[in-house]
């Protein structure tokens, strides 16, 4: 277990999800890999809570999910992202740079 | 926001598919995380296992996902709904009762607010009704002759008014006037109006058929005059025949053409009545012959103006312009023959603009009051019943501490648990609606009923308006969050653990006996309000029925004549009214007969004001009357003498006053002999020959005004009709067969009418009798409601004190020391509720003051008995459950534990 995890702030998971997404459509499983590769397992993200979130982004018209076959040959529920998942992403990007930027400033004028 | 929709009815109702995609969907990620494990060489159970724990409960995640679809408020409702349904199903006898008492006060409330309705909020079925104002002389109000129920205006104003108002685009008159539609025999009444030529564009009522009646129909002198019949009437009267056009009718014996049928909606401006027959105001003429309105009599009010507001403008606007006018109008208006004294009191007045969008109505004037302060009444009533259905559910919530304990256990929710519970009371309360929906409809037409009188026929259509819907829903709604969200959270406020701790038997926690205990006292304290009401109306009409009205109504049959087929001209009018009082003195079994043109308590009146000349002037009631009028009534002549044959057109005018007379313009002198102008033969002086006792003469309520009587024999003011006053020991049916051959020797083309005059007086207190007879009823069903809260808290007290009261037996307490334990209890509970009550029924009393009779609202007689008779119904009610306890035995009781 890896002692540095951190506790993903309200609202961030829906971002990290589009993200992973905006490369490739994914299953939900990949998803979970896809996120913990990327943050070197330091983010704390229950698998369990993935799929209320891909729900709750697939209800609002962000991502659309449509049955696939794996590699091994399983059937599996994939999610890509929607042209307005596209625009959701870009713009939630560019805000929380902007809020991560300044954030940082204000922390680093001590 | 589309796709977000079709996403989620796809959720919706295809369920199934799509909580198996969500169980595939799961069910994948669950075995590649478990063959992720396996590659790193972890042993396969341990595999499964580490794997389960990473993804967390898995049907909690399912909950979570089908929350994000959002299907799951509705799917629940629906399973609440269902489950709601089944648990009622199996306790029919708490189903049984809960909706007994929601139905019963809901019904008591949807059948006032039905009349309230009918009465007040209903606007008029025509054009823009907001837009209608009626015009009236407000401030000290018009003095003379009124002649009608809606009598604001005389002709002679009502030109005026056309001619110098400019506020009203367009502007209408009417008058009510009834009509016989037969010509010869039995009187076939009808409702009549008579309408100026504007009045039906005016309000911009449509016709079923032919066409309405118009400017070019009302014209001076209207020869053959044509008429618009309401869609009842056509029923009623053609069978609704489709040729009723053109046809002739028969009114008071003149023969009119009909040319149109209005609206089946319309009834005529008169909430409480339906017109039948309208004709131009014209006609007037033709029927009254010489005595018009129009013509001869044009300073008689008669008439109701309705107007429809100019475009832009306001009803403000309106008012201010018709203020303006009001000098001018009065002035030009004035009758030539008005003293200096009445022609400055003519100048005074001012017209003034009301709102007529919803009718007019004596109706709402009468009961608006009495029908608000029911209705709150009735709301009473319904808390007391959601009182006890409260306690009830309470209770049931104790009995399901462990079924609840055991969902908590299983993971559900607070809140998911309280709209579980509350799905449940908004069941109960929605089925009590309808079910008291339609025993409203029911129960208002027998309201309605209630008013009807032999002088007013009520015609109040009190069908299920979206007004009434919405209140009874309404008030259902509202009834279930009050009885059922307390319970709801109560019993949502058990520990997930107090499912293992064998709490299957229900221990109510100190909380909530508390809370049960005010319930009770709540439930004693309104129906102690509702009791006290009741016992105040009731008291109040009673003392009504008992007042000194100053004369005998018993065995007095007022009879009414109507002689309009007859056609007579006034003088051969006065003589055959003289010739008819002489044959009804003839008929045998008469005692007693006089003529009089008021009866008393009939709700018709004359005032005038009598001019003393220096600018003092006196006001009185007064009735021309015959001799033997008041031997008649049973009014004694305290000095001086009745009318006699001495009192002629030619003799010297002379009046009898009464007692209240005497006091109030002759304080300390002999009346008799004194002499005022008379008001109503110009320059000549009246003497005053008689004083009687006081009598009451509209209604049983007023206290004793001036009135004077002039002999009948001088003042000629009745027209076509006669009543007369006989007083007779025969039984009714036989006097009235012998007054009809009477009358019929004289002319058989006379209507008759009879009433006696108890009843006339009985109905005078028509809506006494409905106050006392509503207020009645609701204060036993609070009354009983709260009797049966009481029983049922003290007998589960008493159930779960079982090993307290064992412990005490066994101690050495006796069968009376538990009784009075029990008895304390419910002590208590009746004496928090009474002190409560008193104070809330002192408050309350106000509104009730003007509607009560001869005893305040405070009346402390009546405060104390309705304290004493509610606590006897309670200790009665709580003996029960202390007989209960002082009869177990504590071995029994001590063994359960």
């Amino acid at each position: 277990m890896n002692k540095d995890r951190v506790d993903l702030p309200q609202g961030t998971l829906d971002l990290l999800i589009l993200k992973a997404l905006g490369l490739e459509p994914l299953h939900g499983w990949a998803v979970s890999e896809r996120l913990q590769q990327i943050s070197s397992d330091a983010l704390q993200v229950g698998q369990g809570s993935l799929y209320p979130a891909l729900h709750r982004l697939e209800r609002r018209g962000w991502i659309k999910a449509e049955w696939g076959i794996t590699d091994n040959n399983r059937k599996a529920k994939y999610y890509h992202l929607t042209a307005a998942g596209r625009k959701q992403l870009k713009a939630e990007e560019e805000a929380w740079r902007k809020l991560a930027g300044v954030v940082g400033q204000v922390l680093d004028m001590g | 926001m589309i796709s977000d929709l079709l996403y989620r009815l796809r959720s919706l109702f295809q369920r199934r598919s799509v909580e198996s995609e969500l169980q595939d969907e799961l069910q994948f990620h669950l075995d590649n995380e478990i063959e992720k494990l396996l590659r790193a060489g972890v042993p396969p159970a341990e595999a499964a296992r580490r794997a389960r724990l990473a993804f967390g409960g898995r049907d909690q995640v399912k909950e979570e996902c089908r929350d994000e679809r959002g299907v799951n408020f509705i799917e629940n409702l629906g399973r609440d709904v269902m489950f709601a349904a089944r648990l009622l199903r199996m306790n029919p006898s708490f189903t049984a009762v809960a909706l007994l008492s929601l139905a019963l006060g809901i019904g008591a409330n949807t059948a006032i607010f039905q009349l309230l309705d009918a009465v007040r909020l209903r606007d008029l079925p025509v054009k823009a009704p907001a837009e209608l104002q009626e015009v009236v002389i407000g401030g000290d109000g018009p003095f003379g002759n009124f002649t009608s129920r809606y009598a604001h205006l005389s002709s002679a104003q009502w030109d005026q008014l056309q001619v110098m108002q400019q506020a009203y685009s367009s502007l209408g008159a009417w008058t009510a006037r009834p009509f016989n539609l037969a010509s010869g025999g039995e009187t076939r009444p009808a409702e009549g109006i008579l309408v100026s030529g504007h009045f039906f564009e005016t309000l911009g009522v449509d016709t079923a058929r032919g066409r309405i009646l118009d400017a070019s129909d009302d014209q001076k002198g209207c020869g053959a005059p044509v008429a618009v019949i309401s869609q009842s009437f056509w029923q009623r009267e053609f069978g609704g025949a489709p040729d009723a056009v053109g046809r002739s009718l028969r009114l008071d014996g003149h023969p009119v053409t009909v040319v149109g049928i209005t609206s089946p909606s319309f009834f005529g401006v008169e909430v409480g009545r339906s017109y039948d027959v309208a004709v131009p105001l014209c006609a007037e003429t033709l029927v009254k012959g010489p005595d018009s309105q129009l013509t001869i009599k044009r300073h008689n009010y008669w008439l109701s103006a309705i107007g429809r507001l100019r475009a832009g403008w306001s009803a403000e606007r309106a008012d201010a312009h018709l203020r303006t006018i009001s000098k001018p109008l009065f002035t030009a208006s004035s009758p030539p023959d008005a003293t200096p004294d009445q022609a400055k009191r003519y100048q005074e007045m001012r017209l003034k603009a009301e709102p007529a969008g919803k009718g007019l109505s004596w109706l709402r004037v009468n009961y608006e009051r009495a029908l608000w302060l029911l209705l709150g009444s009735a709301g009473l009533v319904l808390l007391v019943a959601c009182g006890n259905l409260a306690n009830l559910l309470l209770a049931r919530a104790s009995a399901r501490t462990h079924e609840v304990a055991v969902r908590m256990a299983l993971g559900a929710s607070r809140g998911r648990l309280v709209r579980q519970l509350l799905t449940e009371s908004l069941l109960l309360a929605l089925v009590g609606a309808g079910l008291g929906l339609l025993l409203a409809s029911a129960v208002s037409q027998s309201l309605v009923s209630l008013l009807v009188t032999a002088d007013d026929r009520v015609a109040l259509g009190t069908s299920i308006d979206w007004r009434v819907l919405t209140f009874s829903m309404g008030v259902g709604l509202f009834t279930c969050l009050l009885f059922g969200l307390a319970p709801a959270l109560w019993a949502s406020r058990v520990e997930a653990s107090a499912a293992f701790a064998g709490a299957r038997r229900g221990t109510g926690s100190r909380g909530r006996s508390a809370f049960r205990s005010f319930l009770v006292s709540a439930q004693v304290a309104l129906s102690l309000v509702l009791v006290a009401g009741a016992m105040l109306f009731g008291r109040s009409l009673y003392k009504l029925l008992g007042s000194d009205v100053g004369f005998r109504p018993e065995k007095v049959l007022v009879t009414s004549l109507d002689t309009r087929r007859l056609g007579f001209s006034e003088d051969r009018q006065k003589v055959l009214f003289v010739t008819l009082l002489d044959r009804l003195r003839a008929t045998p079994g008469v005692i007693q007969a006089a003529h009089s043109t008021i009866i008393p308590m009939s709700g018709w009146e004359s005032n005038t004001s009598i001019d003393l000349g220096g600018g003092k002037s006196i006001g009185t009631r007064f009735s021309p009357v015959s001799s033997g009028y008041f031997a008649t009534l049973g009014t004694p002549i305290l000095a001086g003498r009745d009318f006699g044959n001495e009192d002629s057109e030619k003799s010297q005018p002379v009046a009898i006053v009464n007692e209240a007379f005497a006091v109030k313009y002759f304080p300390g002198v002999d009346v008799v002999g004194q002499t005022f102008p008379s008001p109503f033969k110009a320059k000549q002086i009246c003497r005053i020959v008689g004083l009687v006792k006081n009598t009451k003469y509209v209604k049983l309520q007023e206290d004793f005004t001036p009135i004077t009587f002039f002999p009948s024999s001088q003042l000629f003011f009745t027209g076509n009709y006669a009543r007369y006053v006989v007083r007779s020991q025969l039984p009714a049916a036989e006097l009235t067969r012998a007054i009809r051959e009477s009358v019929a020797s004289v002319s058989p083309s006379i209507d008759i009418e009879f009433i006696q005059l108890d009843q006339e007086l009985r109905e005078s207190v028509a809506r006494e009798r409905l106050l006392a007879a509503l207020a009645g009823g609701f204060g036993l069903l609070a009354g009983f409601l709260a009797a049966v809260g009481l029983y049922g808290v003290l007998s589960y007290s008493v159930a779960t004190r079982r090993s307290e009261i064992g412990i005490r037996m066994a101690l050495g307490a006796d069968r009376r020391m538990v009784m009075r334990l029990v008895l304390r209890e419910a002590g208590w509970l009746l004496l928090v509720g009474a002190v409560a009550g008193i104070i809330v029924t002192l408050a309350a009393g106000r509104a009730a003051s003007s509607l009560l009779y001869g005893l305040q609202p405070n009346d402390p007689l009546t405060l104390v008995a309705a304290v004493s008779a509610l606590g006897l119904v309670g200790l009665a009610s709580s003996y029960l459950p202390a007989r209960y306890a002082a009869r177990l035995d504590p071995l029994t009781a001590l063994r359960q534990e």
